[in-house]
C-alpha cells in the first residue's frame, strides 16, 4: 500500500482547499477531531478499474491527510469466484441469475481464506467499510471485532433478483449499517441505512486541468478528427451501459448530423464477462470508421480526462447504473451529459438543466442532435452542470458524510451531531 | 410546539447561535449539514402511502417537508414538499398534490397534528377516486430520514449591525440551522437571530417582529437568505438615519 510524508499529505489538503475553499475543509477538521488516529479499513476486490477502486484510490490519502489512520485491502479469488460474484451483480441489478453450489461455495470458500489473511488487520480496527458483495462474508469470520462494520454498496439493487438478495441479506443483516447510493437502492435491513452518493475527485489525473498539447496529442494518437462533432462514453464493455444502444443513438443521429462516436472503456480485473461485450461491440462497429472503440489500461486516467475534454456530448446511456462517476467526471468538465433515465444517473443528470434524461436510443439521438444544434445551450448547460458537481458530488462532501455516518454510529443520540474545536470534547 | 426533528433529546449544549445569560452580546454563528437515512417503507400508490403515513417516525415527516431545502435543485419546485411532489409526478395526482402542497409546518404545534392532517387528505382522496393511480416501480415514495451535523464557522458577532454585512456571504447551511432548525430549537419557535435579538431588551423589537413575521417554509435557502439581508439592510439604515436625524 502507498505511503505519503506529511509533507505529501499536507498538499493533499492543500490541494482540496483550493478547489472546494477552507469552509469545507474546516468542516472536515472539526468532523475528524474526535476520530483521529482511528483505525480505517476499506475492502472491496480490485486496486484497479471500476469506480469503486477509484474513489478508494483518492479517499484514503484524503482521510490520511486529515489524521484518520486509513488504510485499503483487497479480497483476492479465483476464476469461480469472480463468475459469482459478477452473476452477484447482474442479479442484484435485476437480472435473473441461479448459482449453482459450486458457485456459491467458492464464494464463500474464498472469503473465509481472506478473512485469515486479514484477521490481525479488520479485528484491530475501529472501523471497516466492506465494498459491495464480494467481500460481504468477511463479517461472520469475526465474532470477537471491536469496531463497527459498514457494508457499502454501490450498485443499483432496487429491483434484486429475489433469491440471490435472500442469500446475500442473511449475511449483511449483522453489519452496523449499510450505505447506498441512492434511497431507491434500500432494501429491508434490521440497520440503519445511510444515503450516501459517491463522488469524484477534483485533484486526480482523471479530472484535473489539461494542457491543450496533451489534449491534442491524445485525439492525434486515436485518429480522432478535429472537424467533426464528437460524442463519447466512457464505461467498462458491460451491457448495463449499453454500449450497443449507443452505436444504434450515433447511427440515428448521424442521418441527419455528420459526427463521430468514441467509446473507451476498459475491463476491470473483477469482470470476466467484459472481453465478451468488447467483442460484441467490434463486431457492430467495424465497418464505420467515425466509431472509435478504444480498450484503455486501468491507469489510462489522464488520457479518458482529454477524451471528456475532447467531446462535444458525453453520453452514459446506461439501462442500470449504481452511479456512473463518468456521468459527474463529464460535468465536472463542462460537458452536457446526455443519460440513461435509471439509478444514480438521475442524481446527477438534471432534465433539462444539466444533460438530458433518456431511456431509448431515439431518444439519445434526438437529444444529441438537439444539443449539436445548438451551441449556446450546449455550453450553458455545462456551466451549469460543472457548477453542480462542484457543489455536490466533489470527494470532501462524500467524505464529510462518512464522518458523519462514523460519528453517529457510536452516539447515543444520533440524530443530531454537533462537533466544533474547542468545546467538542465537552460536545462529546 | 413544533416537535423537534429528533427520536431523543440533544446535548445540553450551545447550540442555538444563541447566547447564554454571561455572553449576551455574542452571536456564534454555526453551519449544518443533513446526511440522509432510509426508513425502508416505500409506497408505490395512494393507500401504500397511506399506509406509511402512519408507520413513519415523526422525523422522516419533518424532512420530507423541510429537507428539500439543503437538497440539490436547480428550479423553484412546483410543490413544497416530497410528498406533494410524488404525488404529481409519480401519480398524476394534481388535485391531492395541490391539497398537500399548502400544508405549511410552521402552521402545527406538534408534527403529529401534520401527521394527521396529511393522512386525512389521503383518506378524503382515496374515497373520492375510484381507481388507484400507481407509480412506476422506479419511482416509489422512499420515506426518509435525516441526521443534522453542525458545524461552528469560527464566526462571532457582538453587534446586530455586524451581521448586516456578512449576511449576503452566509452559508445556506447556515441559513437552515438558525432560520429552519431553530424553529424547533427556539423558545419562540422562531430563529436564532431573534432570539439573540431578545438579549437585547427592546432595542430591536421591531427587527424581532419583522424577522418572526416572516415563514420560511414557501422559499428556498437562498430566498430567506436574500429576505433576511433586505430586512437587517432597511431595519438598520433606518435606525442611523434616526440616530442622524
Amino acid at each position: 500500500m502507498e505511503n505519503w510524508t506529511e509533507e505529501q499529505l499536507r498538499q493533499i489538503l492543500n490541494g482540496y482547499r483550493k478547489i472546494v475553499g477552507q469552509v469545507a475543509i474546516h468542516q472536515l477538521e472539526q468532523l475528524v477531531e474526535p476520530l483521529r488516529g482511528s483505525k480505517v479499513v476499506h475492502v472491496n476486490s480490485t486496486r484497479e478499474g471500476g469506480g469503486v477502486a477509484e474513489i478508494l484510490h483518492k479517499l484514503i490519502p484524503l482521510k490520511r491527510a486529515l489524521g484518520i489512520d486509513a488504510r485499503w485491502e483487497i479480497v483476492e479469488g479465483n476464476e469461480k469466484f469472480y463468475e459469482c460474484t459478477k452473476g452477484f451483480h447482474n442479479a442484484l441489478q435485476g437480472n435473473k441469475v441461479d448459482l449453482s453450489d459450486g458457485l456459491l461455495r467458492a464464494y464463500e470458500q474464498t472469503n473465509a481464506e481472506n478473512a485469515e489473511r486479514l484477521r490481525d488487520v479488520l479485528n484491530d480496527a475501529d472501523y471497516v467499510f466492506i465494498h459491495d458483495p464480494q467481500p460481504a462474508l468477511l463479517l461472520q469470520h469475526f465474532p470477537d471485532r471491536k469496531g463497527k462494520w459498514v457494508w457499502r454498496f454501490h450498485i443499483d439493487a432496487g429491483h434484486p433478483y429475489r433469491p440471490v438478495w435472500k442469500y446475500l441479506r442473511s449475511f449483511v443483516a449483522d453489519y452496523n449499517a449499510s450505505v447506498f447510493s441512492m434511497p431507491q437502492f434500500a432494501q429491508p435491513l434490521p440497520h440503519p441505512q445511510y444515503i450516501i452518493a459517491p463522488s469524484i475527485d477534483p485533484l486526480s489525473d482523471k479530472n484535473c486541468a489539461l494542457p491543450q498539447e496533451e489534449i491534442d496529442s491524445v485525439r492525434q494518437r486515436f485518429g480522432i478528427n478535429p472537424d467533426l462533432p464528437m460524442i463519447l462514453q466512457v464505461s467498462r464493455y458491460d451491457r448495463f451501459k449499453d454500449p450497443l444502444g449507443v452505436i444504434e443513438a450515433y447511427r440515428l443521429a448521424k442521418k441527419l448530423t455528420p459526427l463521430q462516436l468514441v467509446l473507451a472503456g476498459g475491463g476491470a480485473s473483477d469482470d470476466p464477462e467484459g472481453q465478451m461485450v468488447l467483442d460484441e461491440v467490434n463486431a457492430v462497429a467495424k465497418d464505420d470508421p467515425d466509431i472509435h472503440v478504444l480498450l484503455l489500461p486501468p491507469d489510462a486516467h489522464r488520457t479518458i480526462n482529454a477524451l471528456q475534454r475532447l467531446a462535444d456530448i458525453v453520453l452514459q446511456k446506461s439501462l442500470r447504473e449504481g452511479f456512473g462517476l463518468t456521468v459527474s467526471e463529464a460535468m465536472w468538465k463542462g460537458r452536457p451529459v446526455i443519460g440513461g433515465d435509471t439509478g444514480g444517473i438521475r442524481l446527477q443528470v438534471i432534465d433539462h438543466y444539466t444533460g438530458f434524461l433518456v431511456r431509448t436510443p431515439e431518444g439519445a439521438a434526438l437529444r444529441t442532435r438537439y444539443l449539436l444544434h445548438r451551441d449556446d445551450l450546449c455550453h450553458e448547460m455545462g456551466e451549469r452542470a460543472r457548477r453542480f458537481v462542484g457543489e455536490n458530488y466533489l470527494i470532501t462532501r462524500h467524505l464529510r458524510e462518512y464522518l458523519t455516518m462514523m460519528l453517529s454510529l457510536d452516539e447515543s443520540s444520533p440524530e443530531r451531531i454537533e462537533v466544533w474545536k474547542g468545546s467538542l470534547a465537552d460536545a462529546r | 410546539m413544533l416537535s423537534p426533528p429528533l427520536e431523543t433529546s440533544t446535548r445540553d449544549t450551545d447550540v442555538t447561535g444563541a447566547p447564554d445569560s454571561e455572553q449576551r452580546q455574542e452571536f456564534t454563528l454555526r453551519d449544518c449539514a443533513l446526511i440522509e437515512l432510509a426508513t425502508g417503507i416505500k409506497a408505490q400508490n395512494l393507500r401504500e402511502l397511506h399506509s406509511g403515513l402512519g408507520q413513519a417516525p415523526s422525523t422522516s415527516i419533518y424532512h420530507h417537508f423541510w429537507g428539500r431545502l439543503l437538497r440539490p435543485q436547480f428550479d423553484e419546485p412546483e410543490y413544497n414538499n416530497d410528498l406533494a411532489s410524488w404525488v404529481y409526478h409519480a401519480l398524476h395526482d394534481k388535485t391531492l398534490a395541490e391539497r398537500l402542497s399548502i400544508l405549511s409546518p410552521t402552521d402545527f404545534d406538534d408534527l403529529e397534528l401534520l401527521r394527521e392532517l396529511i393522512i386525512e387528505l389521503v383518506e378524503e382522496r382515496l374515497e373520492e377516486t375510484e381507481g388507484i393511480a400507481w407509480a412506476h416501480a422506479d419511482n416509489m415514495f422512499h420515506f426518509q430520514k435525516a441526521q443534522i451535523v453542525v458545524f461552528d464557522t469560527g464566526m462571532r458577532f457582538d453587534s446586530p449591525s455586524d451581521l448586516v454585512h456578512q449576511f449576503d456571504s452566509l452559508s445556506l447551511g447556515s441559513i437552515y440551522y438558525h432560520f429552519i432548525d431553530a424553529r424547533s430549537r427556539t423558545e419562540s419557535h422562531c430563529d436564532d437571530f431573534s432570539a439573540w435579538l431578545e438579549g437585547f431588551g427592546d432595542e430591536h423589537i421591531n427587527l424581532i417582529q419583522k424577522l418572526c413575521g416572516m415563514d420560511p417554509y414557501f422559499s428556498s435557502l437562498g430566498e430567506i437568505r436574500r429576505c433576511v439581508s433586505d430586512i437587517l439592510k432597511i431595519y438598520f439604515d433606518e435606525v442611523n438615519r434616526g440616530k442622524l436625524d
